[in-house]
């Protein structure tokens, strides 16, 4: 059945059962590869994307469901041309591995979105949901509040 | 992709058979003997097999696995300061799968010496079994070694192509060799004239290294001990960087596989249902499992699931407790090794006070973030595998192997590697999807697995206990006898890697005990293996990572029954053998501001644990909120010989430390009816941003060699986490996780 999305402000149709998670339309079927599977089940954020805004994990959200505009890391910049966000990302040199980053930076941006200047507690709410192996929790905290600082300049 | 980018990829694509329209010169003249495995294409010309130059830059190729830790950046520095060109515009990449790439420390990492007391002559012995790993050509990330490794070959790549470009820069001016200098990828000569190395590079290829280089000293480097931005950065903050999950390929399909969680083979399955649901297009009987091919991963994983599979039993005891036994019935084996024994365990002091204890450790897994996965692309006379692997040319070799090829006939492109910590070492995720790909000849398959199938089908660090025996008199420790008691890492890697358990003592097994440099009179560690056959591997820190717990504890307990400051304890004893070790424990000390007392809710251990040639000293902080046990905060001070880049050593101390104390809090896999009964990360799970502690790291310099940063940070973890829970509650826990005893804040 065909589905159509909005994703990154471009549209795009599938073809695929409408019980596919989004995040598996994403990947395999539109090509961006830069949200990523972990766990399947919720569990460790590394899927998260925004719908209309909002962080969402898109392992869960099935295809059919999908209730607005789809941004994905892709979305929010790109290397010849930053977000903010991520220019903070690169100045802390967070990333290890890197695998769980893309979902780091996209519940950070509905973070700093929702809440411009956080402090510890809220940071940690907003982000325990979003698991990373290599252990850069101090350097994603560090960039997150770097982030927060320059978006107030800006 | 930019064009070098490009040129890289067409480099790997063509393979090492053949050079299409290009030139490749150069031998490698600084370590002889080994071919260049790179081919480059058009313009482009390699120099050597770590150095290709074009019309658009430098290429630098990083022989080892970039899984976070990164070494591309710390590699391509090295070769970098030699050659003087602009860091921030070089290309950086993974090198092809070659024996010139091969790991020339790894192997020495075997031998049963104790780093901190490394002589000379036992230094020349390394060197020489380093080239085992030569002759093998293992091209291996592990053990910590990658830097150490590199420090002279990366620097000789860089040093020998500007020696070439200059010598090419002066016969064309019609000057001398020293009458040139380079700078930021040109050769500038006696009047100021400039030519760029990619106008040199073809006739510098053609140019004989001199047989002599005087390398760079400390004080003349620009890059090497400064805090670089890693060259995988931009990639990994925008989503571009590419894993073995993201790799695309045209008319690729997309696959999983199920394979037996009691580890054995398959009696029978039933696909009916499976077969005539949405998206797939082929089930594959792989003999002891089975891969569903879909046009979509997810599809393929719900089609697996559907397929109904008789699995064989397990060849091991069935549960944890059965498989405890085994392994605790090791300790009335006759030893494996006896790697230190230092004075007479047996030997009756007057006055001493006796203290013993017996500790466990269980299983774990590895749970990178990215689940084991890779693409092949199999035709009937060659195959193509995308991966990120740890061990490019075992994977060759390997999967020539599985799908019935000359391992020539293989070409492995090592991506990105989502989370290593020594699973991406083993091979079996290449060889399934080489086996799945092998179904539908001529198309790109991409495998990826379920979390539930990487964490039940996992190499895992195996469990293990200890027993220790220790005297003390006038407040010191006088003796010190432990037994270890484990399944075997080493020999378990052997077997699958050369189908033999490499004979004689294993110092795997022991390491992080035997070693340690402590000067206790009478000291003793002995090994005895447990012949359990649940599969194990390489785990971040491997033996230290249950040694370090079952050493350090002990310590700390024999501090306790002292009644001495358990830092001023262990200080006293180090300071005898390792006085770059012992500073560190007078520095964690200065950062912590240690008393030897906390207030009431407060909880602080000290921990202490030398491993990959690098000491490390940790203090861990625990308070008690609202019921629960939050880690507040860690402080780590390292000596790592000589700093290469200080951002990244820190980066890997503080990730070391975090996936240490996530272990020791609540990293338990359980056995039941011969499965893993953790499935997903609610079953297993770590540290989060909440609960993992604030860090702050120094590093020093003051030890004689260079030691690894990637895992030494591991092992003194877990122990200290236990000590300052002892501090906090007067509770001494042996058996691992921490979450059996105590409630932390998860």
């Amino acid at each position: 059945m065909a589905t159509t999305l909005t994703i990154n402000g471009q549209s795009h149709t599938v073809d695929l059962p409408e019980d596919v998670p989004l995040l598996w339309v994403l990947r395999d079927e539109v090509g961006l590869t830069g949200t990523k599977f972990g766990c399947g089940v919720a569990a460790c954020g590394a899927c998260t994307v925004h719908i209309d805004g909002e962080a969402v994990r898109s392992c869960q959200v099935a295809l059919a469901d999908v209730w607005g505009d789809v941004t994905t890391i892709e979305g929010l910049g790109t290397p010849d041309n930053l977000a903010v966000i991520q220019q903070a990302w690169i100045d802390n040199q967070v990333a290890q591995c890197g695998y769980c980053q893309s979902g780091q930076i996209m519940q950070a941006a509905d973070l700093l979105a929702n809440t411009p200047n956080p402090n510890d507690a809220e940071i940690d709410d907003a982000m325990q949901g979003n698991l990373c192996r290599c252990g850069t929790y101090p350097r994603i905290r560090a960039a997150i509040k770097d982030a927060a600082q320059k978006l107030q300049e800006a | 992709m930019s064009r070098l980018g490009k040129i890289a990829r067409r480099t790997f694509l063509i393979g090492s058979a053949a050079v299409v329209g290009g030139v490749a010169f150069g031998v490698w003249q600084a370590r002889r003997e080994l071919e260049n495995p790179l081919r480059p294409e058009g313009d482009a010309v390699t120099l050597n097999p770590y150095i290709i130059i074009d019309q658009s830059g430098t290429t630098i190729i990083a022989p080892r696995a970039e899984m976070g830790q990164g070494i591309m950046t710390t590699l391509a520095a090295l070769a970098a300061e030699e050659l003087d060109v602009d860091f921030a515009s070089i290309n950086v990449i993974h090198g092809p799968a070659a024996q010139a790439y091969y790991n020339g420390v790894m192997m020495g990492l075997s031998l049963p010496f104790k780093d901190y007391a490394v002589t000379d002559f036992q230094d020349t012995v390394k060197e020489t079994v380093g080239v085992v790993g030569k002759i093998m050509g293992l091209q291996v990330t592990g053990g910590s070694t990658s830097t150490v490794d590199a420090f002279e070959k990366m620097r000789m790549a860089g040093a020998t192509a500007r020696e070439t470009l200059k010598t090419a820069a002066a016969n064309q001016w019609g000057v001398q060799d020293f009458e040139v200098a380079t700078e930021n990828g040109q050769v500038i000569g006696p009047n100021g004239q400039t030519l760029s190395y990619a106008d040199l590079a073809q006739a510098a290829a053609a140019i004989e290294p001199p047989a002599e280089i005087t390398l760079r000293p400390a004080s003349e480097w620009k890059l090497l001990g400064t805090s670089l931005p890693r060259v995988d950065m931009v990639g990994k903050a925008t989503g571009t960087a590419e894993f073995g999950a993201d790799v695309r390929l045209p008319g690729m399909k997309f696959a999983t596989v199920r394979m037996n969680p009691k580890r054995a083979g398959m009696i029978r399955f039933d696909a009916s249902a499976a077969e005539t649901m949405p998206g797939v297009e082929k089930i594959v009987d792989l003999g002891d499992g089975i891969a569903v091919i879909a046009n979509n991963t997810w599809l393929a994983m719900k089609a697996a699931e559907a397929v109904e599979i008789e699995w064989e039993a397990a060849s091991y005891p069935a549960t944890t407790a059965a498989l405890r036994a085994e392994i605790v019935k090791a300790f009335d084996t006759s030893a494996n090794s006896t790697m230190r024994g230092d004075g007479d365990v047996d030997t009756a002091i007057e006055g001493a006070t006796e203290i013993t204890a017996e500790y466990h450790v269980p299983w774990l897994a590895h749970s990178t973030m990215e689940p084991m996965n890779s693409v092949a692309l199999y035709t009937d006379s060659s195959l193509e595998i995308w991966s990120g692997t740890q061990a490019p040319t075992i994977v060759r070799d390997k999967c020539a192997a599985a799908v019935d090829l000359k391992k020539d006939a293989v070409t492995v492109h090592t991506t990105y590697l989502g989370g290593g910590f020594g699973r991406r070492g083993e091979f079996d995720f290449a060889v399934l999807a080489a086996r799945v790909a092998q179904a539908m000849p001529g198309t790109p398959v991409k495998t990826t697995w379920s979390r539930e199938e990487d964490m039940r089908h996992d190499f895992y660090r195996p469990a293990a206990s200890a027993r220790f025996r220790g005297l003390i008199q006038n407040g010191k420790a006088v003796l010190l006898d432990g037994k270890i008691a484990a399944p075997s890492v080493t020999r378990a890697a052997t077997m699958r890697l050369a189908g033999f358990a490499a004979p004689g003592p294993d110092k795997g097994h022991v390491e992080g005990a035997f070693d340690q440099p402590y000067g206790i009179p009478n000291y003793r560690i002995t090994g005895h293996l447990a012949d359990v056959s649940v599969p194990i591997g390489f785990w971040r820190s491997v033996g230290n990572s249950f040694n370090g717990f079952f050493f350090d504890s002990f310590i700390d307990e024999m501090a306790h029954a002292a009644n001495r400051d358990p830092l001023e304890f262990r200080h006293e004893l180090i300071a005898r053998e390792h006085a770059p070790s012992a500073a560190l424990l007078d520095e964690v000390a200065e950062m912590s501001g240690w008393t030897g007392s906390t207030i009431d809710g407060v909880g602080r251990g000290v921990a202490f644990t030398y491993s990959f040639g690098t000491p490390v000293a940790q203090v861990v902080e625990v308070v008690q909120e609202d019921g629960l046990i939050r880690i507040q905060k860690a402080w780590i001070a390292c000596d790592v010989g000589l700093a290469l880049d200080k951002s990244i050593i820190e980066a890997q101390m503080i990730s070391g430390l975090i996936y240490g104390l996530s272990a020791a809090v609540q990293g338990d896999i359980t056995f039941a009816d011969g499965e893993a009964q953790q499935y997903n990360f609610p079953d297993y799970d770590a540290l989060r941003m909440h609960n993992a502690p604030q860090v702050d790291v120094r590093i020093l310099e003051n030890n004689a060699h260079m030691g690894g940063v990637g895992e030494p940070a591991t092992p003194p973890s877990m122990p200290a986490l236990a000590n300052a829970l002892f501090d906090l509650s007067g509770t001494r826990v042996r058996d691992l996780p921490l979450n059996k005893e105590f409630d932390f804040l998860l």
